[in-house]
């Protein structure tokens, strides 16, 4: 078991003809991920690694039967690609783009709204379930089967995380970045609670950073509905008000949205904080019982 | 991306949303033609990216031209200092003389975008001419919303659920609906972030005006808004900043001594923490970004070194598709292109990690090594405190 994505997940690469597609879907063939299609509009009938493009997502599962998508299409167009793929009715779609116009995203969530498609991203490293299916751009190799669900919104920092359950002998059931911008689909809650459900996941690390409040919502949730344990991390406890760190949402504005607040948060609703992002795997494995290494 | 004042009405007022009468000079002379233009008493009020200018000295009340001249010239080259400047100030190079009616009423309205509910929100308040967010901490109650959905835009029943919650008197709602249609459009038009008029006025005379006006954009939509980018005043940014942006890079300066150069805005504010937590801190914020070429990166390495402050650099990569291999060919170019004049602390994990090493081993450069975050953070504090590691 695992969530969102397994070895059964059939998946459209949209935007699969550019440079960045192209190189993604073939590192997602390396990793064993099911490839069944690509979408470019005005492509239909040429082929990437091997994988046959078509014009929109509905020719595309119309042909293949897929099941999910990833969206690499460029900022200004992603925001229509996500919709394209809600309307064909997929299952997941998960969107790597960074940099689309926040009021883009506006209207797509209201497009959205009453579909069954869950949305993961945008600007996110991907979903991973280690040894059967990875959509992405996360370096494949450093994740290992195992139990620790991983939900992050920053990609090197999930990298980190994984890095480092891996050091202290443990694996990952399925890794999910939620993504740096403001508005996104898939919410930390969305992922607790389907890692709860998860007979698979044993244990749970989430790491937030700074702006917006995702993270105290996530606190009162664990509080109220986890029973699994939960190890948390949250970057930018040193970042100075007012300022967008790299990602759209990672911004103090008017002194909400700090660090020491969603930290508070967690603590009080009983999740284990690493007090450094060196220590995410130890405090893990302290929490769990385990040895250290 | 922010603009000036006298920028942001020129906007709004294309939109629909009354302004005062006024224009921008860039000289006191200019500023006594203006007031001779629209008819005194004028208002001369400083051009900078920043909020708190009446209390600075920076908004001067003339009655007549020759007044303005005067204020303009005390006005104009003045380095303003207010609550959002910092501590060094802003040089004024331009002042906004306009006419000044009788003001009746100060109220707030505002609209952002509210990423709990996915949606563009308009505020309104009472309180106007107060920081919003001082209301918000104590007097929540006194702010109004209405949330927008994007399908229909602003309605008027909203816009007038907000004229009447304000207790602006019903002859007048007409006008306070179309201000609030006409911010709206403009806001979605134009891909802004932030829109406040702060305050908001009721005249003497019937009218409904914005009195100041504050335009944030959202720096992802400026591709689609030529006209808006070049509002830019690049006077008004950190130059290192700008220099950064240029080449795609993240960059944000601090007070610290340590530079930071990381792949990933996560990982580099946990990087920042990190030299905090043991003791030291960081120069910058510095995000390569995922892809970044071995060009980049002595880019990145030029900036972090042009700061002054910088006693030690530390290097944090967790190579995903970015491969270890072109960072450390990346560092080992720019440290000696650039003249390596601090110690340098390196830390690499991820893709082509032992490549990457041994390209930094082979290089004969002076770099400390690191084994993981923490090693490599104690170990850039340390050298930066000019202490052997």
């Amino acid at each position: 078991m695992s969530i969102f994505i397994n070895k059964d997940t059939k998946v459209l690469v949209q935007g699969i003809t550019g440079s960045v597609g192209a190189f993604h879907t073939k590192q997602m063939l390396e990793y064993g991920t099911k490839i069944v299609g690509g979408v470019t509009p005005g492509k239909a009938g040429s082929k990437v690694e091997g994988v046959p493009v078509f014009n929109s997502v509905y020719d595309a599962v119309k042909a293949t039967g897929a099941n999910a998508s990833v969206v690499y299409v460029p900022p200004g167009f992603a925001a229509d690609a996500i919709c394209e793929a809600f309307d064909a009715g997929l299952d997941i779609v998960i969107c790597i783009t960074e940099g689309i116009p926040i009021l883009d995203m506006v209207k797509a969530k209201r497009f959205m709204d009453g579909k069954k498609t869950r949305l993961v991203g945008p600007n996110c490293p991907g979903v991973i379930t280690p040894g059967e299916c990875k959509i992405g751009i996360m370096p494949g190799y450093i994740h290992k089967p195992g139990t620790i669900g991983i939900i992050s919104r920053s990609g090197t920092l999930t990298y980190e995380a994984v890095h480092q359950v891996t050091a202290v002998g443990l694996g990952q059931s399925t890794c999910i970045g939620i993504g740096g911008d403001p508005i996104n689909g898939t919410n930390f809650i969305d992922v607790l609670s389907a890692f709860q459900d998860d007979p698979k996941t044993e244990a749970v690390i989430m790491i937030g950073e700074i702006g917006g409040t995702a993270e105290e919502e996530a606190a009162a949730f664990v509080k109220a509905k986890m029973t699994k344990p939960v190890v948390g991390f949250v970057a930018g406890q040193t970042a100075p008000k007012g300022k967008r760190m790299g990602h759209a949402g990672a911004i103090i504005s008017g002194g909400k949205g700090t660090a020491g607040e969603k930290i508070e948060a967690f603590r009080a609703a009983g999740i284990s904080v690493s007090e450094t992002p060196s220590d995410m795997g130890k405090t893990l494995a302290r929490r769990l019982g385990r040895n250290v290494k | 991306m922010n603009i000036h004042e006298y920028q942001a009405k020129g906007v709004l007022s294309r939109y629909g949303v009354a302004v005062p009468q006024g224009k921008v000079a860039d000289t006191p002379a200019e500023a006594e033609a203006i007031a001779k233009e629209f008819g005194t008493p004028v208002v001369v009020k400083a051009q900078i990216h920043a909020g708190g200018r009446g209390k600075g000295g920076g908004v001067k009340f003339a009655k007549t031209p020759e007044e303005a001249r005067e204020y303009a010239k005390q006005i104009l080259g003045m380095t303003l200092v207010t609550h959002q400047t910092g501590p060094q100030g802003k040089k004024v190079k331009r002042v906004l003389v306009e006419q000044a009616g009788k003001i009746k009423r100060e109220l707030y309205l505002g609209m952002v975008i509210d990423r709990g509910v996915s949606r563009v929100v308009m505020m309104a308040s009472t309180e106007g001419g107060m920081e919003i967010e001082t209301v918000a901490a104590k007097t929540p109650e006194k702010i109004l919303k209405e949330w927008v959905d994007p399908a229909v835009g602003l309605m008027p029943f909203q816009a007038r659920k907000l004229a009447f919650g304000l207790g602006i008197p019903g002859e007048l709602t007409g006008k306070a609906v179309k201000f609030m249609v006409g911010l709206y459009k403009a806001f979605v038009d134009t891909d802004c972030s932030l829109a406040e008029i702060n305050p908001l006025v009721l005249t003497e005379d019937g009218d409904i005006v914005a009195l100041d006006a504050k335009m944030n954009f959202d720096g992802n939509g400026l591709f689609r808004h030529k006209d808006i980018e070049a509002l830019r005043d690049f006077d008004e940014e950190d130059p290192t900043e700008t220099e950064a942006s240029r080449f795609d890079l993240s960059y944000i300066s601090l007070d610290g001594d340590i530079g930071c150069m990381v792949n990933g805005a996560g990982l580099a504010m946990a990087t920042m923490d990190m030299i905090k937590h043991c003791g030291g801190s960081p120069a910058n914020f510095l995000d390569v970004g995922g892809g970044a070429s071995a060009e980049q990166v002595t880019n990145a390495f030029r900036l972090i070194l042009s700061d002054a402050k910088v006693k030690a650099i530390l290097v944090n990569i967790f190579g995903g598709i970015m491969r270890c291999d072109v960072i450390a060919e990346g560092v080992v170019t720019a440290a000696k292109t650039l003249g390596l004049s601090v110690p340098l602390v390196v830390r690499l994990e991820g893709t082509n990690v032992e490549k990457g090493k041994e390209i930094l081993a082979a290089s004969k450069l002076n770099i400390i090594s690191a084994a993981d975050m923490g090693d490599a953070a104690k170990k850039v504090v340390l050298a930066a405190a000019g202490r052997a590691n």
